[in-house]
C-alpha cells in the first residue's frame, strides 16, 4: 500500500466514524453499531470507498480484540478470576459444547458430511468477545451478574478455540491441506511437525513465561522506563508487550488474546496498572472501532440479495439456537430473569473467530466454499444485530421485569411510604443510604445490580431492580408523592436524563444530584436541580484540611478555612451556570476570570492579615482604637 | 493535691498574643490536662462521653477562654449543652460533679476599671458570668471568682508575659491545694490573690 492511499484509507475510516458513532450514540445505539453502520456505508455496498482490502484491514484490527482483552486483564484480578472460576468452566463449557452438539446436529440435517458439520458447529458455538464486552462496557453493564457470566464464557470461548483449530485438520475429508497461510497468527506454527509432548510443553513453558516475567522481570523494567521520564517510551513498552505476546503466542499456537489476558491479569496487582491501562486505552479502542468497521464493510450484500431467503433464515437459526440454549444455561446457573436475559441477548451472534476458522476450514480442505460464504454473511449479520438485540433487550424486555418485580414485592407487603427516593447505591449511593437508615429515615432504592438489590432486600430495604431513569419504574417507586430524589448514579448522562424524565413528571419532587465535575454541575443546574453535590468535594476538602492541619494549622482555622473556600467554590459554580447561557466563549472567559480570582484571593489570604474574615475574634482595628500605643511591642 | 482539667476554647489561637502565652505556661504536670476543645472538635461534634470521662478523670475545672460580647465563644456553650447532661451532671440522680471545683479564666479587652458596678461595662466580669455560676452550683459544683487578664487591647508583650507567669502559678497552686481560696470566694476576681501568692510583679 503505498503512503498516499494507505492515509487515503486512514482518512475514508476515521470520517466514516467520527460522523456514524455520534449519530449511533444520539440515537442511543451503542458506539458497536455506529461503527458496524460506518462500515456498511463505506463498503463495497454501499459507498463503495473500501472494496476487498477490508478483509486485510479486519485481520489487522483483530489486534484490538488482543488488546482489549489485556486491559481487561488488567482489571482483573487473580482473586477475582479465581471466584469466577465456576461459571468460566461450567457455564462457558456447557455452552460451548450443547451449541457445538445441536449446531452439528443441524448441519448433519442439511446433509453435511459430520466432519463438515462439526467443524461448523464448534465455530458456531463461539461469540463476540469484542462486540460484547464493548457493549456491556458501555452500558455499564459488566458487573452485572448476567455481564460477568457472559464474560466468563467469551473467556472460556478464547480457550476453546485452541483445540478447534488443533482439530480442523483431522477433520480434512481427503483434499490436502492448502499450503498458501496468509492468515498466520491462527494457522501454521512454529511447532507444526513437532511431536505433541514438545508442543504441549512448549505451551506450558510460554504460559509459565507470561507468569513468571510478568511477576518479576517487567516491574523492575517499567520502574527503569518510568525513570527515563518520558511517556512515549513508557507507551512504546506497553504496545511492546503486548505485541511481543502476541506474537509469542502465535507461535507456540495459542490464542494471542488469551496470552495478552494472561499478562494482564499478572499486571493487574502491579502499580503500573492504570499507566498501562491508559497507555494502551486508545489504541485499542481506535483498533477496535477500526474491526467492527471492516466487518460492516464486509458484509457481503451482493450474496444476500442474491439469496436473501437463505442467509437472513440462517441468521436467525443460528442465533434463536444459541439464544435457547444460552437462556437455557443462564435459567440452570440460577440468574434471575432479567439477567437470564441480558446474558442470552449478549451472545446469540457468531464471534470474529469465525473468520478465521472457516478460512483455516477451507484451507484444510474441511469446509467447500458454497458452504463457507453464506456462513461468513450470516456471521456477519449475526454481529450487527447483536447491538440491535440488546438494545431490543433495554427497551423492551427489561422495563417490564423491573416493574413486574415490584408490583409483586408490593402485593405481598404493607407499602409503607418512603419520602426520599435514592437512585443508585453504589458507594456513593449506600453511604448516604445507611446515614439515612442510621437516623431511621426510610428511603426506597433504585438499582441495576441485581446482586445488591437481592442483598438490600433481604435486608429488608425497599428496593427496586431496574433503570432509574425510566418513568414506570421511577411511579411505582413512588415519585408522585416522593418529597425528594436522591441521584446518586455512577454515570453523568444517565444522571441528566434521569433529571430531565423526573423534572417533567414529577414536578413537585426536589431533587438532590451526585454530579462529578464543574460542567457537570452545571448542566444539572441548567435541568433544574434542586442541590448539586460534586462528588469530589467534600473528600477533598477534608483532605485538604487535614492538610492544612499537618503544616501547623488550628484545627478550627483549617476547618473555618475550608468552609470559606466551599463557599466561594459552589458561588463559582453558580455563576458560571448563570452565564453560560449567554454561549461558550462567554463561559470560557468567565471560568478564567473565576481562576484568577481564586489566585488573588489565595495570595491575598497570605499577604494580608486584613483579608482574614474571621476578623470578629481578634480586630486590628479594636486594638488600634482602644489599645494606645503599645501595638508596637508586637 | 487536686486533679485539674484546663478546659481551653479559643476559634483563634493562632491570632491571640494572650491566650498563646498563657497556655505556654500551662504546667507540664501529670496532674494537669490541657484540653484544646477547637483543636479537638473543629465542627463542634462533641463527644459526650469522652468529655464526661474526663471530667470524672479530674477534681478542679479551670474553663479557659476569651471573653466575647459578655460571654464565652460559642464552643463551651455547645460544650455544657451537651456534656452537662441530665441525670449525669444534674437532677436528682446527677452527681457526677459533685465536690468539684470550677473557676474561669479568661481575657477581657477592656480595663478593670471599665467591669465595675459604675464602669463602662455597669457589670463585673463575675457578674456577666453569672450562668456560669449557676451552672456550676446546679451541679453541686464549688465556684471561684474568675482569673481575668484585663486590658487585653493594650497590653504590652512584658505584661502579656507576666500574666503567663501568674497563670502557670495559678493552675499549679491549684493543683497542690496551695490558694487561699476560702478567703476569695465573694472576690469579683481572684487576680490579687493569685498576685499575692506569686509574690508581688508588675500590676
Amino acid at each position: 500500500m503505498s503512503t498516499e492511499s494507505f492515509f487515503v484509507q486512514a482518512f475514508v475510516y476515521l470520517a466514516a466514524a467520527v460522523v456514524a458513532v455520534p449519530l449511533a450514540k444520539r440515537f442511543g445505539l451503542g458506539s458497536v453499531l455506529g461503527y458496524l453502520i460506518a462500515g456498511v456505508a463505506i463498503g463495497p455496498f454501499g459507498l463503495g470507498l473500501v472494496g476487498e482490502e477490508g478483509q486485510d484491514v479486519m485481520h489487522f484490527a483483530e489486534f484490538g480484540v488482543v488488546m482489549m482483552l489485556f486491559v481487561i486483564g488488567l482489571e482483573l484480578e487473580p482473586a477475582l478470576l479465581w471466584r469466577l472460576r465456576k461459571s468460566i468452566l461450567g457455564l462457558g463449557g456447557l455452552q460451548v459444547a450443547i451449541t457445538t452438539a445441536l449446531a452439528t446436529g443441524a448441519g448433519m440435517a442439511f446433509g453435511l458430511p459430520w466432519q463438515a458439520a462439526l467443524a461448523v458447529g464448534m465455530t458456531l458455538a463461539l461469540s463476540s468477545t469484542a462486540i460484547v464486552l464493548q457493549t456491556l462496557a458501555e452500558k455499564g453493564l459488566l458487573k452485572t451478574t448476567g455481564g460477568q457470566g457472559a464474560f466468563s464464557v467469551l473467556l472460556f470461548q478464547d480457550i476453546a478455540v485452541i483445540p478447534m483449530l488443533a482439530l480442523m485438520p483431522l477433520l480434512a475429508t481427503g483434499h490436502g491441506p492448502a499450503v498458501d497461510d496468509s492468515h498466520g497468527a491462527a494457522a501454521e506454527t512454529l511447532l507444526t511437525g513437532a511431536p505433541g509432548w514438545v508442543r504441549a510443553l512448549v505451551v506450558l513453558g510460554a504460559v509459565a513465561g507470561i507468569i513468571v516475567g510478568g511477576r518479576y522481570l517487567l516491574r523492575p523494567v517499567f520502574r527503569i522506563l518510568g525513570m527515563v521520564r518520558m511517556r512515549e517510551i513508557f507507551t512504546a513498552a506497553a504496545l511492546l508487550l503486548v505485541i511481543g505476546i502476541a506474537l509469542l503466542m502465535g507461535e507456540v499456537g495459542l490464542s494471542p488474546a488469551l496470552g495478552t489476558f494472561l499478562a494482564g491479569v499478572v499486571l493487574a496487582n502491579s502499580e503500573y496498572r492504570h499507566e498501562l491501562e491508559s497507555d494502551i486505552e486508545p489504541f485499542k479502542g481506535l483498533l477496535l472501532g477500526l474491526f467492527f468497521i471492516a466487518v460492516g464493510a464486509s458484509i457481503d450484500f451482493a450474496l444476500i440479495q442474491a439469496r436473501p431467503g437463505l442467509i437472513v433464515s440462517l441468521t436467525l437459526g443460528i442465533v434463536a439456537l444459541k439464544f435457547g440454549v444460552l437462556a437455557g444455561l443462564a435459567r440452570g446457573f440460577r440468574m434471575g430473569a432479567d439477567q437470564a436475559l441480558l446474558f442470552a441477548f449478549a451472545l446469540p451472534q457468531v464471534g470474529e473467530f469465525a473468520f478465521v476458522l472457516f478460512s483455516f476450514a477451507g484451507q484444510e480442505g474441511v469446509l467447500e466454499p458454497a458452504i463457507t460464504s453464506p456462513l461468513v454473511a450470516a456471521v456477519a449479520l449475526s454481529m450487527a444485530l447483536t447491538p440491535l438485540l440488546l438494545v431490543l433487550n433495554e427497551r423492551v424486555f427489561q422495563p417490564q421485569f423491573g416493574t413486574k418485580r415490584a408490583d409483586d414485592r408490593e402485593a405481598d407487603e404493607i407499602e409503607e411510604v418512603n419520602r426520599i427516593i435514592i437512585a443508585g447505591f453504589g458507594s456513593f449511593g449506600s453511604t448516604l443510604g445507611r446515614l439515612l437508615k442510621a437516623n431511621r429515615v426510610g428511603a426506597t432504592v433504585l438499582d441495576v445490580d441485581s446482586e445488591r438489590v437481592e442483598l438490600l432486600r433481604k435486608l429488608g430495604l425497599k428496593v427496586y431492580y431496574g433503570d432509574a431513569t425510566r418513568y414506570d419504574l421511577l411511579k411505582t417507586a413512588g415519585a408522585d408523592h416522593a418529597q425528594i430524589l436522591i441521584i446518586a448514579l455512577d454515570a453523568p448522562d444517565k444522571t441528566l436524563s434521569l433529571v430531565h424524565t423526573a423534572r417533567k413528571h414529577f414536578p413537585n419532587v426536589t431533587i438532590l444530584a451526585r454530579a462529578f465535575d464543574w460542567s457537570d454541575a452545571h448542566d444539572l443546574q441548567e435541568a433544574g436541580v434542586d442541590a448539586v453535590y460534586r462528588q469530589a468535594v467534600d473528600a477533598s476538602l477534608r483532605m485538604g484540611t487535614d492538610a492544612l492541619r499537618r503544616v501547623g494549622f488550628r484545627a478550627f482555622q483549617a476547618e473555618r478555612a475550608s468552609q470559606k473556600f466551599l463557599r466561594h467554590d459552589e458561588e463559582s459554580v453558580r455563576e458560571l451556570t448563570a452565564t453560560r447561557g449567554q454561549g461558550r466563549s462567554e463561559y470560557l472567559t468567565v471560568a478564567r476570570q473565576r481562576i484568577q480570582d481564586l489566585e488573588c484571593l489565595l495570595l491575598a489570604d497570605l499577604e494580608e492579615a486584613e483579608l482574614d474574615r474571621d476578623a470578629g475574634w481578634d480586630p486590628e482595628t479594636l486594638r488600634a482604637e482602644f489599645g494606645g500605643g503599645s501595638l508596637e511591642d508586637r | 493535691m487536686a486533679r485539674v482539667l484546663v478546659l481551653f476554647a479559643h476559634p483563634a489561637l493562632e491570632k491571640s498574643r494572650v491566650h498563646q502565652r498563657l497556655v505556654a505556661r500551662v504546667p507540664d504536670h501529670p496532674d494537669v490536662t490541657f484540653h484544646d476543645l477547637y483543636e479537638r472538635y473543629p465542627r463542634l461534634d462533641i463527644d459526650v462521653r469522652g468529655e464526661q470521662a474526663l471530667l470524672d478523670a479530674h477534681d478542679t475545672v479551670v474553663l479557659q477562654f476569651p471573653f466575647y460580647w459578655y460571654s464565652t465563644p460559642p464552643m463551651l456553650k455547645q460544650w455544657q449543652d451537651l456534656v452537662l447532661e441530665h441525670g449525669w451532671a444534674y437532677g436528682s440522680t446527677g452527681t457526677a460533679l459533685r465536690g468539684k471545683t470550677m473557676l474561669c479564666a479568661l481575657s477581657a479587652g477592656g480595663p478593670r476599671e471599665a467591669y465595675q458596678e459604675g464602669g463602662y461595662n455597669r457589670l463585673t466580669v463575675r457578674a456577666l458570668l453569672a450562668p456560669l455560676e449557676r451552672t456550676a452550683i446546679l451541679c453541686g459544683m464549688h465556684y471561684l471568682p474568675p482569673w481575668i487578664v484585663y486590658g487585653t487591647h493594650g497590653l504590652s508583650l512584658d505584661v502579656m508575659e507576666e500574666r503567663g507567669r501568674e497563670y502557670g502559678a495559678l493552675l499549679e497552686a491549684l493543683v497542690g491545694g496551695e490558694l487561699p481560696v476560702a478567703d476569695g470566694r465573694g472576690l469579683d476576681d481572684l487576680n490579687d490573690v493569685v498576685r499575692a501568692h506569686v509574690g508581688g510583679g508588675v500590676a
